[in-house]
């Protein structure tokens, strides 16, 4: 009688201090609309299948690893484009490093992590130091990585070793290691925005820049330390894509949208994209939605270039649903 | 104080500080670009050519078009990053309602337009009254024109462009006295740059462009209906970009990604010629020269042994150049 009323009350308080998103509840309506849609047009597997159900996830982990770094750097108030094309350098240089041989796998997974840094750090060095909008000092780092990347290579280049592969189809007992690796990055995002001090500055800068440096913050560092982070995860979308497609393409980021995906993802998820407000479980949704709905579009047969369409007037209703009420003005 | 002692006491030398303070005054972009083209025609004589430097006009007219829309949104403090997808969208659109038959050009060019004016309304209303940031917005509506044009033309071209479409682009006035042959694209560009010179520059819809770009309250608190002005900016920008499509069409032929990346390129115009992003400063004639000196600049690459996707690297470091300096300047200032 006594353990089942602390439970209960338990529970409650755990449920209120997860503070759950609101988009789960759209996440629900999403999964439920498509699965009728599935069974009304088409085998129903989706309701049905529960590996249709864990399919879903592993197409949300590319996706999902790098939005969890844009999450951190919409929340500084800062944004980044680049993650594209960084992850497409990823997927080329890694599996050029490697050239198929398992010793190769360390130096090559070195290299690409220390690119990353560097582009993160000069991300945060244009928009902190130089002043740049974030938008365009981003868009132009874009443009940057991309005219090397197209000027350097044009086609598949190198492969990954049989050994590396675990990252994209090895499972643990019936979950993807992909899975997994996707729940340790939320959570590792989700400690580093609750638990620690550069968490709490990241809420403090994005939320206002003048006054978090009039309290004694050193901003720039903390955008600076967002910016690395970010492009620390594109590295390692890039790497399991490489690790799926067993050769490195430099299309995979610029096809995939990762750019935009994953800006629309946080704001979908609740996060303020002028800064200061949100977190990662809400990503964590907006993400899956995106794989369910890629899912449902293969299994409904939508034409590809529709889904394009789709997916468009998708991340413009999403953010309208959290901006139409606002007052603010913006441009 | 230290100005008084230096101020100048002779005649002459008030004449020159006269003339050195007018100097000043020039923006950057006309000596940049003259020093390039001055680079350029030492490299190949094709551009020391009348023939040649009308060919150059031509071929950048578009771009220059594409640059003053832009120019009308980033006043306004928007971004419009849909244009380069709406120049895919008029070309391959067009390619397939000409049908290869000369007599469907207009029509099939009035078509577009219409579209292109119905993106540009939705991309400012939504933007007006959802109250969603024109990045995001124009950013999904390049998508999702991009996929509704593929998806409409089934995934490649059809047919070929008639000569009187691909005329607006490609083509030459022949026996023009001084000039030899003078380019279509260029009257275009003469005519597209007066008129909104003077919508811009002459007119209240400029000015108050201009003030919501500046500081949205003080513009609405002084009576601008802001709402009205952002839908007109963003529909004057698609108007250009659609026309700026017919002449990237004509000069470059039918092409799925021929409007790719045209929406940055007219952005980093736009920072060549000065345009202050965020909005509150721009000038039709200096961002027509952005234009010119971003071309030539990449035509000096091209001529030094550049290989062609380093273009992209240029652009990007050119942006990023551009925009710091305007900051650099802006903190000096205050």
């Amino acid at each position: 009688m006594t353990t089942t009323t602390i439970t209960k009350k338990s529970f409650r308080e755990v449920y209120r201090s997860l503070h759950i998103p609101p988009v789960y509840y759209f996440l629900i309506v999403v999964f439920l609309t498509s699965g009728i849609l599935d069974q009304l047009y088409s085998d129903g597997q989706i309701l049905s299948n529960p590996l249709i159900g864990m399919n879903i996830l592993v197409r949300s982990v590319a996706l999902g690893i790098v939005a969890i770094g844009q999450t951190l750097v919409i929340i500084g108030g800062s944004i980044d484009l680049s993650v594209a094309y960084l992850i497409s350098i990823t997927s080329v240089m890694s599996s050029y490093v490697m050239q198929g041989k398992p010793e190769n796998v360390f130096k090559a997974i070195v290299v690409v992590f220390a690119i990353g840094a560097v582009v993160g750090l000069v991300n945060g060095l244009i928009v902190t130091k130089l002043r740049v909008n974030p938008f365009i000092a981003t868009l132009g780092t874009s443009l940057i990585l991309k005219g090397i990347i197209n000027g350097t290579f044009s086609n598949y280049t190198g492969s990954v070793p049989r050994s590396f592969e675990f990252f994209g189809y090895e499972r643990v007992g019936s979950i993807p290691v992909s899975v997994i690796i996707l729940f340790l990055i939320v959570i590792g995002g989700w400690f580093v925005l609750s638990k620690t001090k550069f968490g709490a500055h990241l809420y403090g800068v994005g939320g206002n820049d003048e006054v978090a440096r009039l309290s004694g913050l050193r901003t720039d560092r903390v955008v600076i330390g967002a910016h690395i982070i970010c492009s620390l995860t594109a590295v390692l979308t890039g790497l399991f894509i490489v690790s799926r497609l067993r050769a490195g393409a430099p299309w995979v980021g610029p096809d995939g949208v990762y750019d935009l995906e994953s800006i629309a993802t946080v704001v979908i998820g609740g996060t303020l994209l002028s800064g200061g407000k949100g977190g990662v479980w809400g990503t964590l949704a907006g993400v899956i939605i995106f794989g369910i709905l890629d899912t449902a579009f293969n299994q409904l047969g939508v034409n590809p270039y529709l889904t394009i369409v789709i997916r468009g007037a998708i991340v413009i209703l999403a953010v309208a649903s959290y901006t139409y009420r606002s007052k603010l003005q913006v441009a | 104080m230290t100005t008084a002692a230096i101020t100048p006491q002779s005649g002459v030398s008030k004449f020159l500080h006269f003339v050195w303070s007018n100097i000043k005054k020039i923006p950057p972009v006309y000596p940049v670009f003259l020093v390039l083209f001055i680079v350029v025609s030492f490299l190949s004589p094709t551009y020391s050519s009348m023939n040649g430097i009308m060919a150059f006009l031509r071929r950048t007219a578009p771009l220059a078009i594409l640059a003053i829309g832009q120019m009308i949104v980033l006043s306004s403090g928007g971004f419009d990053l849909s244009i380069g997808s709406l120049v895919t969208m008029v070309c391959l659109g067009s390619s397939l309602l000409l049908n290869n038959d000369p007599a469907n050009a207009y029509p099939a060019i009035g078509i577009m337009m219409l579209i292109g004016i119905s993106i540009g309304m939705v991309n400012g209303l939504v933007v007006s009254y959802l109250k969603v940031p024109s990045f995001i917005v124009t950013l999904g509506m390049m998508l999702l024109v991009k996929g509704l044009v593929l998806y409409w033309v089934g995934g490649a071209p059809k047919g070929y462009f008639t000569d009187n479409w691909r005329m607006w682009g490609r083509g030459y006035i022949e026996n023009v006295p001084v000039f030899g042959r003078f380019p279509i694209g260029l009257i275009v560009l003469i005519v597209v740059g007066l008129l909104i010179w003077y919508l811009y520059h002459r007119t209240n819809f400029g000015k108050q462009v201009l003030a919501i770009g500046d500081n949205v309250r003080a513009a609405r608190l002084s009576g601008v209906r802001v709402n009205l002005i952002r839908v007109a900016a963003f529909v004057t920008c698609s108007i250009l970009a659609v026309i700026g499509g017919v002449m990237t069409g004509g000069y470059g032929g039918v092409n799925v990604t021929i409007g790719e990346g045209m929406e940055m390129q007219a952005i980093a115009a736009c920072v060549v010629g000065g345009v202050l992003l965020g909005g509150g400063k721009g000038n039709v004639l200096n961002v027509i020269f952005g234009a010119y000196t971003l071309e030539i600049l990449i035509s000096m690459l091209t001529l030094l042994g550049l290989p062609k996707p380093y273009k992209d690297v240029v652009q990007g470091l050119i942006i990023i150049g551009a925009v710091a300096y305007v900051a650099y300047m802006a903190r000096k200032k205050r």
